[in-house]
């Protein structure tokens, strides 16, 4: 089987699920190997990679790496694609993933497909454009293909992989070191998963009224383990950080379950949410456009049902 | 400074988007064209830079004769003036073939800094940026929620990550993408809007930008569309008016669902 490579996603060494996701999907294409790019490797990491199918992990532990925009790993998935000639690079279909393919693309002269949600034999890749309006089946034509695989697109499946250990040297050019990276500033809020990546997200919106009311949001959040999102009404009332905007200018989410509470359902928002698996909308207007989505609806005060709900799964749990 | 926008004219999300089923490529006859949003914010950031810093502002715009109607808008806002890079050897260019195509005309016009949107709300690939700076060999500053320039050359910028963002430093000449949080566009006043009539437009074709025409368009395009359909709309689903019970029938539906 031909060896497909998977750029490995890790907060802090901690090996992303959706890395899990690339693993499994790229078992069913060819051999998967994990490339390791940037400091934090250890071997928690190796045993999650190899617990997912990695047979050949790659090694670069450097903090160099991480230390400037892109370029690098680009860098060092070009020198791996030139040594070990995969049949396919997969990479996350998150903002810093799709630069690095991009990247990779020309330095390799390949082809590359962003925010696809399948992979079957012969590597074409389905894309669902246009805000999930259209379905589309693509194929890289020249190069070796680089695809950016969307979070919670893939079905996680543990299956064991030799995990074999390779070091990689990479000397970061100079040209790659040309934006440094100086400060890391973090503003995240608690433990909660990471937006693009979770099963479950819960977004508020107009309806939600203040910054302090987001609270609500949050508690039905924490209860199901979910993310919390916000429409664009509520990050430009400045009711929540711009990070966890859902939507055309903002993340673009697939979860399993997405919940919009207060949302009204504009275009705009619509954009970023409306592959989730099942949706569930709560809003005040009967007339609201998210219910025209809405796997189940309620129309009421989201102050009075939100709080009821997030109880009433406290009570099943 | 010389600071080059680029913008794109795109579908209107307002309107339904359609793929041609002839050569699969976009339908611009079946939506109205705007220019993408992310640009206006590109666009009013190079106007602030120059505010500060002096200089001048070019939009640059690569798509058919209509795509003008793009440059327009960023002219009136209050750019000095244009290049609109139009050829049918163009059409249907996939990333890196439009990326080239830029990179060719930036190399022909000339720059400090190059300042685009983070991503378009048709194509969505979010790389045309990093794909600039690879081009060109330029520092990449992307998804910027603010941008600084200083003495000498120095350019920092945050690039909005998912836990906050990344301070970045480099120096100029570079790429900069913007993401919406970064300021407010402003309208184009009505002496903008004449202005914007008397200002230069330049038309380059291929030839013009030494543009390798066997690297462009979709018959040498890096990837291809195979097949598309409109994906079926979803079914509709239960709604029910909150009488007192709205949550516990919420978590009855979650429960149903085994998300609960």
């Amino acid at each position: 089987m031909s060896e497909i490579l998977v750029l490995v996603e890790q907060v802090e060494g901690q090996v992303k699920k959706v890395t899990l996701e690339l693993l499994t999907l790229a078992r069913k294409l060819g051999t998967p190997s994990a490339v390791w790019a940037g400091p934090g490797y250890s071997p928690e990491a190796k045993a999650k990679l190899a617990e997912y199918g990695a047979e050949t992990i790659y090694v670069a532990d450097s903090a160099e790496i991480g230390d400037y925009v892109v370029a690098p790993k680009a860098e060092l998935l070009a020198q791996l694609v030139s040594d070990k000639s995969p049949a396919a690079v997969l990479v996350a279909a998150t903002a810093e993933a799709k630069e690095i393919a991009g990247r990779l693309a020309i330095k390799i002269d390949s082809g590359v497909l962003t925010d696809v949600v399948g992979l079957q034999d012969g590597l074409v890749a389905d894309q669902s454009i246009f805000g999930g309006g259209v379905n589309v089946q693509s194929r890289v034509t020249k190069g070796t293909p680089i695809v950016a695989v969307r979070p919670n697109a893939t079905p996680v499946e543990a299956a064991a992989g030799a995990g074999a250990e390779e070091q990689v040297s990479v000397a970061v050019s100079a040209a790659a070191k040309a934006a440094r990276i100086v400060e890391r500033v973090k503003e995240e809020k608690g433990a909660r998963p990471e937006l693009t990546e979770a099963a479950i997200v819960v977004s508020g919106g107009r309806g939600v009224g203040s910054a302090e009311n987001f609270s609500i949001i949050e508690k039905l959040a924490d209860s199901l383990g979910a993310a919390v999102g916000a429409s664009r009404a509520a990050t430009d009332a400045g009711w929540y950080p711009h990070q966890f905007q859902v939507g055309q200018t903002g993340k673009t989410v697939s979860p399993q379950l997405y919940i919009a509470a207060g949302i009204s359902g504009a275009i705009q928002h619509r954009a970023g949410m409306q592959t989730a698996k099942t949706i569930i909308a709560i809003n005040k207007d009967p007339e609201a456009p998210i219910f025209e989505l809405a796997d189940f609806g309620v129309v009421g005060d989201l102050h009075q049902v939100v709080p009821q709900l997030t109880d009433e799964i406290a009570k099943r749990k | 400074m010389n600071i080059v926008v680029c913008v794109k004219q795109v579908p209107d999300t307002a309107t339904e988007r359609k793929l041609r089923s002839d050569d699969k490529t976009l339908d611009r006859d079946a939506a109205d064209g705007v220019i993408n949003e992310l640009c206006e914010y590109a666009v009013e950031e190079a106007l602030r830079l120059k505010e500060a810093h002096g200089g001048e502002v070019t939009v640059l715009t690569m798509g058919p004769d209509k795509a003008g109607e793009t440059i327009r808008k960023a002219l009136a806002m209050g750019a000095d003036k244009a290049v609109h890079l139009v050829d049918d050897a163009l059409h249907g260019s996939d990333a890196l073939g439009t990326s080239y195509a830029l990179a060719q005309t930036l190399k022909k016009i000339g720059f400090d800094l190059v300042v685009l949107g983070s991503e378009s709300t048709d194509a969505r690939t979010g790389v045309l940026a990093a794909m600039l700076a690879e081009r060109l060999d330029v520092p990449q500053l992307t998804f910027a929620n603010k941008v600084e320039v200083a003495g000498k050359g120095t350019i920092t910028i945050q690039r909005v990550t998912d836990y906050g963002y990344d301070k970045v430093e480099a120096t100029l000449p570079a790429v900069v993408s913007v993401v919406e949080k970064i300021n407010e566009p402003r309208y184009p006043s009505f002496k903008g809007i004449m202005a914007a009539k008397k200002k230069p437009v330049e038309k380059l074709g291929v030839a013009d930008a030494e543009i390798d025409a066997s690297k462009v368009g979709l018959a040498n395009s890096w990837s291809e569309v195979a097949d598309f359909a409109v994906a079926p709309p979803r079914a509709a689903g239960t709604v029910v008016k909150d009488e007192g019970d709205g949550g516990v029938k919420t978590a009855d539906f979650l429960a149903s669902k085994k998300f609960v």
